[in-house]
């Protein structure tokens, strides 16, 4: 009966709530410092020795090049919805045709770079998690010091150049795709003119609108490399923390996408 | 020749080491031995400059490894090889790949000496047709005789060896303990071998230390450990489940928990 009132008591201490607050808080910083660190090293290797560019098309071709399908996917779906959501809700104030303005706009400032980020981030920065997790707890981290062979030269930068450079890319695409399937829905549902839409689409996009995204989409690159990186360093003790390592990385690089997305238009809406 | 000097190291609140002091002669093959967890493998990632320590130093050929900068300690490293304790091959390269690893980053050789040298060090390991074969597809022997190739790709003067018997057959274990045997008569090379098998430590060591609660606890030739009269030594080359160590491990000693390895 004690050891009950004991447990309960211990449960909705305010010390006891204080130290998880406390410890999850020492482990954020940590993850916080450890990362802010490997962006200066890998900054650092990247502007003074040469670029492995074998190693960087590959990792372009693994990032970019096969993340093509989902994208694809994930961009037209998100276009004919919205063109679906959109055009019911305007409908209602008789402005159908604003649907190509809604698209357009919605898709190269925010959704394009943050739903491309976040399919890669599932999908890529996983793997990176993963690979690396897997060289780490096998040794091959220490092999490649042991064989003077600095690691972030040898394995983050390649990665964080062809992601952040795969990103932008993806994104322009997502764009297009994106404003493709807001295309379909408007012109063979809602009997749109062709012309009509595509003009309406481009005039009133402004540069700044694309380059914004596209800003955004070279952030989001380096967080999704340079997190699934960090974890995967930092793996320890087999199977196990290789998979703790690949979900931390998910969710942390989510987490990291979502934060400097508010950050990033927030900024740029006082531009 | 190497020397360590008061050597610390902290795991979070774990003091793995607890100021080693060794010192290894030019030539001679020295085998560390001791439990399992008892930071063997720190010690010789330190060697290697991969782990730095809290506290001490390891001077190897008068040169402080701790003071140097990464760049320094980068082309020292050429100079030291190490055969890691599951081989540690890189999975996405081929066996010439890896065995030519440091030839390829660190040379302009053209292709055709590179394949030489690798096909060379592949013979002096007892390996030949393996070039093209991935690591997976390779047998746990073949592995250690691979990463051993690696190791000695670059002619160093050091060859550091984690437990390079652990996890094979007795036959295979015997070809490894004759390939470092043939590494120091051929290449006339240091070696530290950090092992537990003590079939193999009699046999490639010319001395043999033992690390003990983070301590090195006795250093000698392989019939003075033999015949020693130390407790502690004496349990472990016995293997006898009964003596010091387990009566002081069911205390939980320092250092006895796997940490960092």
């Amino acid at each position: 009966m004690t050891t009950k009132i004991e447990k309960i008591r211990h449960l909705i201490s305010l010390r006891t709530w204080l130290e998880k607050v406390g410890d999850q808080s020492i482990k954020l910083a940590y993850v916080a410092g450890g990362l802010s660190f490997l962006v200066k090293d890998t900054w650092q290797v990247m502007v003074s020795t040469k670029l492995r560019w074998q190693a960087t098309i590959d990792q372009m071709q693994k990032i970019g090049v096969m993340s093509v399908p989902l994208v694809f996917l994930t961009a037209l779906f998100t276009g004919i919805v919205m063109a679906l959501q959109g055009s019911y809700q305007l409908k209602l104030f008789a402005a159908e045709q604003f649907t190509a303005d809604l698209i357009s706009l919605s898709i190269t400032r925010e959704l394009g770079p943050v739903l491309t980020a976040m399919v890669v981030a599932g999908r890529v920065g996983a793997s990176i998690a993963a690979e690396l997790g897997t060289m780490k707890v096998t040794e091959q981290i220490d092999a490649l010091k042991a064989l003077a062979t600095n690691p972030i030269r040898y394995l983050v930068v390649p990665r964080c150049v062809a992601a952040v450079f795969m990103l932008f890319v993806l994104t322009i695409y997502a764009d297009c795709i994106g404003m493709l399937g807001g295309y379909l829905i408007a012109v063979f549902k809602l009997g749109m003119s062709s012309h009509a839409y595509i003009k309406r689409s481009f005039d009133v996009l402004l540069i700044k609108d694309v380059i914004t995204g596209l800003i955004k989409a070279f952030f989001f690159g380096g967080i999704i490399a340079v997190v699934g990186c960090y974890f995967g360093f930092t793996a320890e003790g087999g199977a196990e923390g290789v998979g703790r390592a690949t979900t931390l990385s998910v969710v942390t690089a989510l987490m990291l996408i979502i934060f400097s997305d508010a950050l990033f238009t927030a900024v740029f809406y006082f531009i | 020749m190497i020397r360590i000097e008061g050597l610390h190291k902290w795991f979070r609140n774990q003091h793995v080491l607890q100021g080693i002091d060794l010192e290894i002669k030019e030539g001679e093959t020295i085998v560390i031995i001791g439990r399992s967890g008892c930071g063997k493998s720190v010690l010789l990632k330190h060697i290697m400059g991969i782990l730095s320590p809290d506290e001490g130093r390891i001077m190897i050929e008068g040169t402080d490894l701790f003071s140097l900068t990464l760049e320094e300690l980068d082309r020292f490293r050429l100079k030291l090889g190490m055969l890691f304790q599951g081989a540690a091959l890189f999975d996405s390269l081929t066996v010439k790949e890896n065995v030519g690893f440091s030839l390829y980053e660190h040379t302009q050789l053209p292709e055709e000496a590179v394949a030489q040298k690798v096909q060379e060090k592949l013979a002096l390991v007892g390996l030949s047709q393996v070039e093209a074969l991935m690591p997976s597809e390779l047998s746990g022997g073949m592995k250690k005789r691979v990463g051993l190739a690696r190791a000695i790709c670059n002619d160093p003067k050091i060859i550091l060896y984690d437990e390079p018997t652990t996890g094979l057959d007795p036959i295979n274990a015997d070809v490894i303990n004759d390939l470092i045997l043939e590494m120091q008569g051929k290449l006339r090379v240091t070696s530290i071998v950090v092992t537990h098998d003590m079939t193999s430590a009699y046999k490639v060591g010319n001395r043999i230390a033992m690390l003990y609660n983070g301590k090195i606890i006795g250093v000698g030739t392989p019939e003075n450990i033999k015949n020693t009269a130390d407790p502690i030594i004496r349990q472990f080359i016995t293997g006898s489940a009964v003596g010091p160590i387990t009566s002081v491990s069911k205390g939980s000693a320092p250092g006895d928990k796997e940490n960092g390895q």
